[in-house]
């Protein structure tokens, strides 16, 4: 029985020890309602996650586990009967796994009885042209012992799906029973079904402890395996960025930290003066209404895709700059370039700053204005001597946050700045970054074991640690250097 | 009284160093408007590009003829056998077409000498044939009769219509001829040619670098629906359910702490990361399909948690501790207090709060990148729970995929897309305004 209707099996049982634990409770209730520990719902419940939680949990488990297993007892049957390279296993797991759906194919068509194709001969039989024919491709004939593993592979399947569908239910059943049998007017099932909850908030909350544990190993593991390919002093000290299709590629990532850092720093100076001086513009000096207007309207370019900015980018202003400023000064001809990418950069992270910056602006306390208005100086000269000495740590912290987020940055340095690695102080120059060329590297042709795709996660490693970095110590100048009035 | 002459510190003189403070002032006040005035240049230019380049991309030109259908070409048998009309190929369909064409031009007085066979071909769009096989193969009862159809016409003569393509660009180009382009206006004179309301473009799947005039979003907005549905029923109960354990019910200890610094930076990650994420885990090792909405949901779900968590969190924190300690009072639960008081006070906020993340979600288009969602997917999914493992693209996939290709048309379309990727937010994002001020209670 396939899984959907094993999961839709348990949650009936579930759904009918809930109406039944309700009403053995409500039976129990007696002429004054104050026999029962707890409300009536707190039975059904109670029986419905006895029924639930052990045998979904057992279903998911197996399931889980059930493709490894499966796994290798495949390689160690094809192991008794050919060579098997390490490098190959995946490739003829995965032509086992193919065959097997065919036969899987023909049998549900019923082109073929069971018994026939629990007896096909590969060597009298075409079975890559009966396959083709039903809609299933493989790249090359079946020789005999893949068309054995692929058939004991379905075998097995078929038993292990046997078995997991009566373990499954087993426990269901007796999660059922026993769940019923508690429910009496003593049994404190509120207690309980608040202590299963409890685990299933704390269950959730793991998830997020499980994500970083998760991008951090995985990028790990694959770093490891780069490294082993390649040396690391090269990767972090060189000067040269050009994968090779061939191998003897040089892959340093100087080069690429460069062009993300200039174009960090180039985003930066166009976001940090605007995003401040529009966040103290708005919070001191315009009047209610035009800051309930303009706010929300300069909001709307922290809610546009980077996509679009990446457009924006590409068939806008890239030309546009070209033309009106490259070409004319003699700089460059392309149309991406650093300044493009960061200029639209710093277009995106305006509302950023803005709206960090204006968060500590107006968090420091009106006592500090009144005093230093009251001592004789204009508001200008309040803002720029009291007010923003005070907030400065909390606009280091938003401008820490915005450089985070201008390293990461992806789509628009995809479209707007080229994918050309060099080491150039010209700013109308295509340059490329780390997030470029994490792209490009995963979603190119080269083999997936080869250093020139591994060093992506390399890349990838090091990304995360400088924005984990960034993060780290905007939070840490926040919490050290922000002064607490009263 | 005497002329009192204004001594020499009056307040009513003001000396060098006050103008000179007012200048700054005035100076500051300025740099504030200025840099206003900046960032709403910006946003203006932005929506006028996307605008002007993108609303073309909405009307499509076509061409109106009335095609013989006639049966010796299209069922030669005339048994009206389904299979026998299948075997038909398009190549039969399109010299219907071509003869059509030709006696329409006729029929309207218009001179074709001088046209070569192909350039008369090329007047059509190369999926019209197809178009009107289908139409043939749904209605089998057509063929024999004369139908009047609306047919695409071919790109570059689409892109004469809409501007991009001129004579003079047209003498360069290896794909269209200007005696095509003369041709078409003669066309459009005679009423044959026109700009309809191109509803393909929303509801067709994408079609290859030939046919710019047939690439539409139907699979796109498919598979980021998919995905949307995905991120909602996972991200929101686990989201949810996190902030509660987080905001009530943690322990102040040090776990607590190094969770909550957790989900602040995986709020900060940018989006990149995930996607190795769900290529060396979701891919790899999970085995899932690659450009399935599955993946791209689960990746879509880790991101779109802390934004939840984080919003969720703040909406549980805003209801007052008098609530919590009323129903403590009257002999709840803890639990029970959450859960029947204080959860039904903050849901407005928490709602908002998803869907703010679900509109971030789906803009994203990195992490999709890499788990192979740039393939070039001609059929729809079918509907779930299979069609979440069917492969699928996503809207701002598509976009990117589309600015890939070197037709100026593709590019047209790129900024059709962007326009209708953003109507969607722009709903999304009425939506949770219109939810906050109607719910949002002020306490």
């Amino acid at each position: 029985m396939p899984v959907l209707w094993t999961t839709a099996l348990i949650l009936t049982l579930a759904a009918l020890g809930f109406v039944m634990g309700r009403a053995r409770a409500l039976s129990l209730l007696g002429s004054d309602g104050s026999k029962l520990h707890s409300l009536p719902a707190y039975h059904g419940w109670s029986v419905a996650l006895a029924t639930l939680l052990p045998a979904l949990a057992a279903l998911w488990l197996w399931a889980l586990v059930q493709p490894s297993l499966l796994e290798r007892q495949m390689l160690h049957q094809i192991g008794s009967a050919a060579v098997v390279e390490p490098a190959d296993a995946p490739l003829m797991v995965a032509d086992i796994r193919r065959v097997a759906t065919g036969l899987d194919v023909l049998a549900r068509n019923g082109l073929m009885a069971a018994r026939d194709i629990a007896q096909i001969d590969s060597t009298t039989t075409d079975l890559r042209g009966l396959f083709a024919a039903n809609g299933v491709a493989l790249g090359s004939d079946v020789p005999p012992h893949i068309l054995s593993a692929a058939q004991s592979y379905r075998a097995t399947e078929q038993s292990a799906a046997g078995i997991r569908t009566a373990l499954v239910l087993a426990l269901a059943v007796i999660g059922f029973g026993l769940g019923l049998r508690r429910v009496d007017s003593q049994f404190r099932a509120r207690n309980s079904v608040e202590r299963v909850v409890l685990g299933l908030l704390v269950l959730a909350s793991g998830i997020a402890i499980a994500t970083t544990v998760g991008i951090i190993l995985s990028m790990l593991v694959e770093t490891r395996s780069f490294f082993q390919l390649y040396d690391w002093k090269a990767f972090f000290f060189s000067p040269d960025w050009s994968p090779q299709f061939h191998g003897g590629s040089d892959l340093g990532i100087l080069p690429l930290l460069w062009g993300t850092l200039y174009i960090s720093v180039i985003a930066l100076i166009v976001a940090v003066p605007i995003g401040l001086f529009a966040a103290i513009y708005l919070s001191e000096y315009a009047t209610r209404r035009m800051r309930a207007t303009l706010k929300p309207v300069i909001e709307v370019l922290a809610g546009i895709p980077t996509i679009v900015y990446g457009l924006f980018a590409l068939a806008t202003v890239g030309p546009m700059l070209r033309d009106y400023f490259a070409q004319p000064l003699g700089l460059g001809t392309s149309s991406a370039s650093v300044m493009t990418a960061g200029l639209v950069m710093g277009i995106m992270l305006i509302p950023f700053v803005s709206s960090l910056s204006d968060d500590v602006v107006s968090q420091v306390p009106q006592a500090m204005r009144d005093g230093s208005l009251a001592l004789g100086a204009t508001k200008s000269e309040t803002i720029r001597q009291v007010i923003v000495p005070a907030a400065l740590p909390g606009i280091v912290g938003a401008v820490l946050l915005a450089a985070s987020r201008a390293i990461g940055e992806t789509m628009i340095v995809v479209l707007g700045a080229g994918a050309a690695a060099k080491l150039s102080l010209n700013p109308f120059e295509a340059m490329t970054t780390i997030t470029v060329k994490i792209v490009s590297q995963l979603t190119g042709d080269s083999d997936f074991a080869a250093p020139e795709t591994l060093v992506a996660f390399a890349l990838g490693l090091t990304l995360f640690c400088i924005t984990l970095g960034l993060n780290v110590i905007a939070l840490f100048v926040v919490r050290r250097y922000r002064e607490r009035y009263e | 009284m005497s002329d009192i002459q204004t001594p020499q510190n009056s307040l009513l003189r003001t000396d060098a160093r006050t103008r000179q403070r007012s200048a700054a002032e005035r100076r500051f006040r300025a740099y504030g408007v200025v840099a206003i005035a900046i960032s709403l240049v910006a946003l203006a230019t932005l929506l006028v590009s996307i605008l002007s380049s993108g609303l073309g991309a909405f009307s499509q030109s076509t061409i109106q003829i009335p095609v013989t259908l006639s049966q010796s070409v299209l069922d030669k048998s005339g048994t009206r056998d389904p299979a026998a009309l299948r075997k038909v190929t398009t190549i039969g369909y399109a010299k219907l077409l071509n003869t059509a064409l030709t006696q329409a031009l006729a029929a309207k007085g218009i001179p074709t000498d001088g046209l070569g066979r192909k350039e008369l071909a090329g007047m059509i769009s190369k999926e019209a044939p197809a178009q009107i096989r289908d139409m043939v193969l749904a209605n089998p009862d057509l063929i024999g009769s004369t139908v009047s159809v609306s047919v695409l016409s071919g790109g570059r003569i689409d892109g004469y219509l809409k501007g991009r393509v001129t004579l003079q660009s047209a003498e360069r180009d290896g794909n269209v001829t200007p005696r095509q382009l003369q041709l078409a206006d003669a066309m459009q004179d005679a009423g044959l040619l026109s700009r309809q309301i191109n509803w393909g473009f929303l509801s067709a799947p994408d079609a290859s670098d030939q046919r710019p005039e047939a690439a539409g979003l139907g699979v796109a907005i498919l598979g980021s629906l998919y995905m949307m549905l995905i991120v909602l029923a996972l991200a929101l109960p686990i989201g949810v359910a996190a902030s509660i354990y987080l905001e009530e019910f943690a322990p102040k200890n040090a776990l607590t702490d190094l969770i909550e610094v957790n989900i602040a930076n995986l709020a900060a990650v940018p989006s990149i990361v995930f996607g190795i994420l769900g290529l060396a885990i979701f891919i790899n090792v999970a085995g899932l399909p690659q450009s399935a909405p599955i993946v791209g949901g689960l990746v879509l779900t880790l991101m779109t948690l802390p934004t939840i968590i984080i919003s969720t969190r703040a909406s549980l924190k805003a209801v007052p501790p008098s609530i919590r300690d009323a129903a403590l009072g009257v002999g709840a639960s803890k639990m029970q207090t959450v859960f029947h008081h204080v959860l039904p006070l903050a849901a407005p906020g928490i709602l908002t709060g998803a869907i703010l993340g679900l509109a971030q979600a789906l803009g994203e288009t990195a992490p999709l990148l890499l788990i192979g969602m740039v393939a070039f997917v001609r059929d729809f999914p079918q509907a779930p729970p299979e069609g979440f493992f069917d492969p699928a693209s996503a809207l701002p996939v598509q976009i990117y995929n589309w600015t890939q290709r070197a037709d100026p048309a593709f590019t047209e379309r790129a900024w059709g897309a962007i326009i209708v990727l953003l109507a969607f937010l722009l709903i999304m994002n009425i939506a949770a305004v219109l939810l906050r001020r109607r719910y949002e209670r002020r306490w």
